[in-house]
């Protein structure tokens, strides 16, 4: 079946395959990466989407510095105005990092949240993205009038049931997604 | 051997995950419901039909001492042409499998049928094994996701028809062992009658 | 203080065998007797962490620093056979003993795709270990990479043990080999569960 091997035939022959699968790739590659890079922004733009109210413009990515981090966050605006801002925030749940889009309009309420990304347990920290009630209660949490921590911890956060953990770090997202809102305000006046 | 007994048997006789105990690690990882079973399996599918054709046709070429070498090369093309569509149109099932897709490479299924079957058959006849052997996979996987989503969740394909959360262990990593124990048992118990 | 969760995590929390279910293939291959299951993780432990090391390296220095992450597979699992082979010829020259006792587990190697995955994970993953959630530096990724393989290790040898005694007991027919064995790792898997949350 096979050729007898010498060293000549079998550079030659590693060294066709490897370019013209290299060459293949590179195509390949250069084919998708249009499609990809609009798949990530699609995605990327129904999070912010799912978090802000309707009707503004949104701006480009924005990076603000707080408390030793940074984070990313987009600007919607109305009329000239900022009217919401969308900040992505990243804390360590129960399995590993839990990260939230989250939308706060400019009087400092809550509009919405997301999950970008998340390691937890299926069945119980994971339902962070679907329980309803859970997901729920951030629209229009006020942020002044409502502490955030979980009942547990003397909060205004309903825990999803057994996964505790997950439900604190979902909410030190928003604490801090809040703080960044503060300080964008902040420099804002 | 007819073509048709070419695609059979990769389905029952030559299971890969049931009979051959191969690839066990995806089989493991991806199946926490029936729908990451199947689309596991056809990713393999994929990536074994077309390995295996582009092997069976070089494998002529190829001298002996290099051939395991120009085989992992094959493959992990086909693979990363797969991680790119996948990332491409499905983001959503690229994200779940993860780290499972660029592990297709070190799958012993695919290079299993390359050393066993496609460098010394046709074109044509390769592509059957591949797609006999991949069918099989991803039957044996979407048996094993809809026996783990019905006893973890309640639910088959995403569809509930137990409400509340079902036995949460058997979607975590111990369920995984178990259940591909038991389904194991119960294919000795059928098939090698 | 860092180091200790990476070892924890990696070595328990989450094993990388019975959490993430990472080179199964040769876990229940061989670890029929204690004595190759041994074997087998030293060569596996090994070569991780080598891997790792050229891996991370070649990723950082080549693939991204001049744009070709899309050879990110093709080169890895290249550099991975390369790398074995290099050590089973090294390894026959220097230490022969050392040799003779995980010689003939590194050819096994090039296909357990636990080598492979933690080569990837470790450059593609943000991993947290108690800091906001982060790449891995060189330094974090070796010690990563070899406690994942003493963890490797740890289920390894502790299986082999059941399954020797396994081995001595009456097991129904159709449970016998290859069943038996999974449901012993479920209950293992289990026990491991035990440890989960112990490390973010």
């Amino acid at each position: 079946m096979a050729v007898q091997s010498n060293l000549k035939n079998m550079a030659l022959v590693l060294f066709t395959v490897c370019f013209v699968c290299s060459a293949l790739l590179a195509g390949v590659y250069a084919v998708t990466a249009e499609p990809i890079a609009n798949t990530n922004a699609a995605i990327l733009a129904a999070s912010i989407n799912q978090v802000l109210p309707e009707g503004g413009e949104l701006s480009e990515a924005q990076s603000a510095e707080v408390e030793g981090n940074t984070y990313e966050y987009y600007v919607s605006t109305k009329d000239g105005k900022p009217f919401a801002y969308a900040v992505k925030s990243t804390t360590v749940g129960f399995g590993g990092p839990l990260v939230l889009m989250v939308g706060i309009t400019s009087d400092g309420i809550i509009y919405g949240t997301s999950v970008l990304s998340h390691a937890e347990t299926p069945g119980l920290g994971a339902k962070c993205t679907t329980d309803e009630a859970f997901i729920g209660q951030w629209m229009n949490f006020n942020p002044i009038e409502k502490k955030l921590a979980v009942k547990k911890d003397g909060g205004d956060v309903d825990a999803i049931t057994a996964s505790t953990i997950t439900s604190r770090a979902y909410t030190l997202a928003v604490e801090n997604a809040v703080k960044v809102y503060k300080s964008i305000k902040a420099e804002e006046e | 051997m007819s073509k048709l007994q070419l695609f059979t048997k990769g389905i029952l006789k030559e299971n890969p995950t049931f009979v051959l105990l191969l690839g066990m690690c995806p089989t493991l990882a991806t199946t926490t419901s029936a729908v990451n079973g199947l689309s596991m399996g056809l990713a393999t599918l994929f990536v074994l039909v077309l390995s295996n054709m582009a092997i069976s046709a070089i494998a002529p070429y190829v001298p002996d001492k290099v051939h395991i070498p120009v085989y992992i090369v094959v493959i992990a093309t086909f693979v990363t042409v797969l991680q790119f569509v996948m990332q491409a149109y499905v983001p959503g099932i690229y994200a779940t499998l993860g780290l499972f897709i660029p592990l297709i490479v070190v799958n012993c299924i695919v290079l299993g049928r390359a050393e066993a079957f496609a460098n010394k058959n046709g074109i044509l006849d390769s592509a059957l094994d591949g797609l006999g052997i991949g069918v099989g996979f991803t039957l044996s996987l979407t048996v094993l996701g809809i026996v783990r989503e019905i006893l973890g969740g309640g639910s088959v394909f995403g569809w509930k028809f137990i409400s509340g959360d079902g036995m949460l262990a058997f979607v975590m990593a111990p369920g995984a062992f178990l259940c591909l124990g038991y389904l194991m048992v119960l294919f000795n118990k059928i098939a090698k009658k | 203080m860092e180091y200790l969760l990476i070892i924890i995590s990696a070595i328990f929390v989450n094993n990388i065998l019975l959490s993430q279910f990472l080179g199964v293939c040769p876990f229940l291959g061989v670890s029929n007797k204690l004595s190759t299951a041994t074997g087998m993780s030293g060569a596996v432990c090994f070569v991780i962490t080598l891997a790792t090391l050229v891996t991370y390296l070649i990723n950082k220095y080549l693939l991204v620093a001049f744009g070709l992450e899309f050879l990110q597979t093709i080169a890895f699992i290249l550099v991975i056979a390369a790398l074995v082979q290099m050590v089973e010829i090294v390894l026959k020259k220097v230490s022969p003993s050392l040799y003779a006792a995980l010689g003939i587990f590194l050819p096994l190697i090039t296909t357990n795709c636990a080598v492979l995955g933690v080569a990837i994970n470790v450059v593609t993953k943000e991993f947290t270990f108690g800091l906001p959630s982060h790449m891995l530096s060189l330094t974090e990724a070796v010690v990563y990479a070899f406690a994942t393989s003493v963890g490797y290790g740890v289920a390894m040898i502790i299986f082999s043990g059941i399954r020797e005694h396994l081995a001595m007991n009456d097991v129904p027919k159709a449970f016998k080999g290859v069943p038996i064995a999974l449901v012993s790792a479920g209950i293992l898997a289990l026990a491991f569960m035990g440890f989960s949350g112990l490390v973010k």
